[in-house]
This record gives structure tokens, sequence and C-alpha cells, in this order.
């Protein structure tokens, strides 16, 4: 009873904020929303047992991504007229775009309904072992049969993330850096001077 | 609990239900009661080592000042600029206070007291944690207001640069213990080294984490030296500028429950938790609540001290100090941790 209850809570608000997320006119209320719907996914998650993939969710995504993306739209000076100024020009294109989308999901559901894709024989390999939990489950397979395509993974985020950085980088000369250890290295003897100027006299430095 | 209620002719849905919402109570309630004496206490010490007495005149000794200023800020009038964005500006210190009471329902305070034995606590501590910088940057950008705005870049860029070295520093221990359940860390480090001392800090190579995880807290619950969000002189009062009365009582409250939970979670996953301090029968006799709280009590010494005594960091010191100090070091522990567990044997 309590776990139809709290799917179909999980599920409505997902699906509701999701629909909010388009509809919204300010962007970071729509950043707001999908930071919700993404709330409500783990949710579901946690619902299905998969309570890890459910914290990542939550860290990656609610933790890290939705903030860059809330960064982003918060620094964007957005006009809204200029917005929709453009919506007669472009919309042909996005009627071909939900047209193409609508005849997707039609497809799909009519595969759906003809049957199940035959991907292969299982074997019972890639099932959970009894009695583990999900992060062990999951650590298993990831390290021994996954081990290649894991690590790859993380190769081709590192070139992401090499790229990024050779991209955004350039070489700024106006600008003065702090050298920190000549800052520490500093003593207040080498710092600061005491002295008793004369009556009437500045001080030379 | 969920037993005793249903000795009384429950069913176990609502037995488990009405149970939650007492423990929810029982963790809520004390936790908002003793952030009102930490805040009195954190003023006490600061002005004993400041050389000043600090609050002494409402009730004995000014016990009673939090709740004082408590009453003033719930009777002042809850102004919202007229510029600002109303539901945001009003969801914005919701969210911070919530967030922080949410991530009490893993630390464990006794061996089975704790709210959800899950076993991903470690991880669910993490997740609400991140949440809590939601509070800051809708406050800022809702207030529409310049300072606060600066205030919430700032505290997010800061907190988002900590999580990521204190999660390194989490794998460390989350290595040496083999679980996320913050009870199973407990018990893990008991007789840790030398199969006396109870905890993880005495392990040469865990102590360094455990420094570097005290200060990672300190900033990531932006208090001093790193409370550059709401560094006065430049920017008024940080990002809870344009707040007042209730609205600013949650940022308030929320702040200081941040801070008790970093000092738990010291406690928890480098000190021993709930366990004493060495593995000698004789000290089992004191409940396991005490030793908590006294360690808990100790690190909320500890942050005091260190923010009456240390002045704040230049910005560009505190992205340093988290980037390219921080970050490798805890990266390299993760390598060397790693390494001495599986050479040991420690997982076969």
């Amino acid at each position: 009873m309590i776990h139809v209850i709290a799917f179909y809570l999980f599920a409505v608000l997902t699906v509701a904020s999701g629909a909010i997320t388009i509809l919204a006119r300010n962007p970071v209320h729509s950043v707001l929303w999908l930071i919700l719907a993404f709330f409500n996914a783990a949710g579901l998650m946690v619902l299905v047992g998969a309570e890890f993939i459910a914290m990542l969710l939550v860290i990656v995504y609610v933790g890290a991504v939705a903030v860059l993306f809330l960064f982003v739209v918060m620094m964007l000076d957005i006009d809204f007229a200029e917005l929709r100024a453009g919506f007669v020009r472009y919309f042909p294109f996005g009627a071909l775009v939900a047209l193409v989308l609508l005849a997707e999901i039609v497809l799909g559901i009519g595969a759906y309904r003809a049957g199940a894709l035959h991907l292969g024989t299982p074997d019972g390999t890639a099932a959970t072992p009894v009695g583990a939990s999900n992060i062990e489950a999951i650590g298993a397979l990831l390290y021994s049969r996954y081990l290649f395509l894991f690590e790859s993974a993380g190769i081709v985020l590192l070139v992401a993330m090499i790229g990024a950085i050779v991209l955004t980088h350039r070489q700024r000369s106006d600008t003065r850096g702090q050298n920190v250890r000549k800052q520490n290295m500093r003593r207040p003897d080498e710092a600061t001077v005491n002295v008793r100027p004369e009556v009437g006299k500045g001080v030379q430095l | 609990m969920t037993s005793f209620f249903q000795s009384l002719g429950m069913s176990y849905e609502w037995a488990w239900g009405l149970s939650t919402i007492c423990g929810i109570l029982l963790i809520a309630l004390p936790l908002m009661l003793s952030v009102a004496m930490i805040i009195y206490a954190d003023r006490k010490i600061w002005a004993a080592m400041a050389l000043r007495r600090g609050p002494n005149v409402v009730g004995p000794f000014g016990l009673l000042q939090s709740f004082a200023d408590g009453l003033k800020v719930f009777l002042q009038e809850t102004i919202v600029p007229s510029a600002a964005n109303k539901g945001i500006f009003l969801i914005a210190p919701v969210v911070t206070f919530t967030v922080a009471l949410m991530a009490w329902a893993v630390i464990p305070f006794n061996s089975n007291g704790v709210l959800a034995n899950i076993n991903v606590g470690l991880l669910y501590v993490l997740a609400i944690s991140s949440l809590g910088v939601y509070g800051t940057i809708m406050a800022g950008w809702a207030s529409n207001s310049k300072y606060p705005f600066f205030s919430a870049m700032r505290a997010s860029a800061q907190m988002i640069s900590y999580e990521v070295s204190i999660g390194f520093i989490l794998i460390c221990v989350v290595l040496w213990s083999g679980t996320f359940n913050l009870n199973g860390i407990v018990m893990a480090q008991k007789g840790h080294v030398f199969g006396i001392i109870n905890g993880f800090v005495a392990n040469p190579l865990l102590f360094p984490m455990w420094v570097m995880f005290l200060i990672s807290g300190m900033a990531e619950t932006g208090r001093a030296p790193f409370d550059l969000t709401e560094a006065e002189s430049e920017l008024v009062a940080g990002y809870q500028t344009e707040y007042s009365s209730m609205a600013f009582a949650a940022y308030w409250l929320g702040e200081y429950a941040n801070v008790l939970l970093m000092c738990a979670l010291n406690a928890t996953l480098f000190w021993g938790g709930w366990l004493p301090p060495l593995d000698i029968p004789f000290l089992y006799i004191v409940p396991g609540f005490v030793w908590f709280l006294l360690k808990v009590l100790f690190f909320f010494f500890v942050f005091s001290w260190v923010k009456a005594t240390v002045p704040r960091y230049r910005y560009d010191q505190l992205m340093r100090l988290g980037w390219k100090i921080f970050l490798p070091t805890s990266l390299l522990f993760v390598v060397i941790v790693s390494g001495y567990l599986m050479a040991t044997g420690h997982f076969a």
C-alpha cells in the first residue's frame, strides 16, 4: 500500500515538474523544477531497490550538474521579447522536430507491443549475487566483467576534461598573480622596519 | 520502537509510520534546542578568547540569550524586497533549514540509536549536503541584489570545491571499513589501532585525512577562517543580507545545525562515534550516547577556537587550498590507502 502511494507521489511529481521545466517562463525557475524532477526520479530509484543509483543521481545531477546549469542560467541576461520574436521563423523546424519525436514514440510503442528484442541468452553471469548490497553488486561487475568499458569511460572523461581546459585556457599578461610561496616565505623582520623620525622630518622609505 | 507500537495493537504500517515520526521528533527537537545552546556556547567561547564576558544578562550566566534572540526575531516583521523573486525568496531559507535537519537521519547516536540504518548512509550524507548549496544560491539570486548574489556565487563555488576533496577523504574511510553504513564504519573502528584505540584517527595513514576533513568541514560549512560568504567588509552580510525575521533565523539555525553535523561526522568517521576512546570493557559502562555527545562538543569547541584565533582567508587562497593542495593530496591518499590495503590482504 505504502509502496503504491510513494510510487504515484514520486511519479506524478517527476512528470509534473518535468512538464513545468519546459513550460516555465523564467529559465531559473526551469532549472529549479528540473532539480525537483531529478530528486523525485531518485525517489523512484529508491523504490525499485537501487539506492546506490539514487544517491549517485542526487550527488552527481542535483549536486553538481544542476548547480552548473543554474550558474550559467543566472549569469545569462535573457531577453524574452527577443526570444519570442524568432518564434515564427523557427516554427517549421520546431514542428519538424516534434513530428520526428512523435513518430519515434509511435514506433517505439509498436515495437514494444510486437515483443522484446533478442539480445543474448541469459546465462546468469550478470545477475545480482544473492544477499549482496547494491554497491557490492555493481562493484563486482564493474571491476571484473566491465573493467575495460569502465576504464575507457574514465579515459574519455579525462580527454573531455583536458579538452575543455585547453579550449578555455588563455595566457593573460595583464594580470598580476599571487606568488604564494614567496608570500609564505616572507618574515616579519623583512617586511617591517622600525624608524624613529626626528620631529618635523619625514621618513625616507 | 515499531514493535512497541505493534504491541499496542496497531498494524505494521501504522506502527512504522508512528515510530518514524516519533524518531524524527526525538532527533529534531533536541537538535533545535542544542543549536540554541551551541550558539550561546559559541559566543561564550569566542568572548572568553577575546577576554570579554559574552552574553551574561538574560538568565543565569546569560544561558537564555539564544531564546531571547529567537523571540526577538520571531516578533519582527518579515520584509520581502519588492524587486525580489518572491516564491524562491521565501522557499530558500526553508530549503537550507530542511536540508540541515535531513542529514541527521543517518547519524548513529548509539549502537541502535539511528533513525534510518541504511546501507548507503555516507552517500546519503553527501547527497544531502550537496543539496545545501541550493538554499544559498536561491537566496542570492532571488534577493535581486548585488551583494547577496556575489556572496551566493562565492558560497556555492566554495562548497562545490571542498565537496570534491571531502568525497576522496571519505573514500579512504570507506575503503578501510568496507561499508557505507555509518554504524558499520563506527564498528570497524573498534580496537582499530593496536587492538585498543577506537578510531581511525590514530591510524598514521588516516590521520592526515582527518586533518584535511576537519579543515574541509570548516570550508564546507562556511565557518571562520573560510567565512568569505559573509565577509562583512566587502559583502555587507552575505547571501542573507535581504532577509529579516524568521527567514533570517532559519539561515542562522541551519548554519549551526550544519556545523554540528560536521562535528558529528568528524566524531563518527574518525573518532569512533559512540564508542569510547579506548577499547576497555569498563569504559562501555558509560552509554554510547554520552561518548558521542562529548566528541561532538569537543569538535564544536575546536570550531569555535579556530573561529576566535585564525584570520579570514583570501578568496584566491581558499580556492588554491581546495583545488591545488587538498584535491591532489586526498587523491594521492586514496591510492596509498588502497595500495596498502591490497598489499596487506585487507580485502581477502
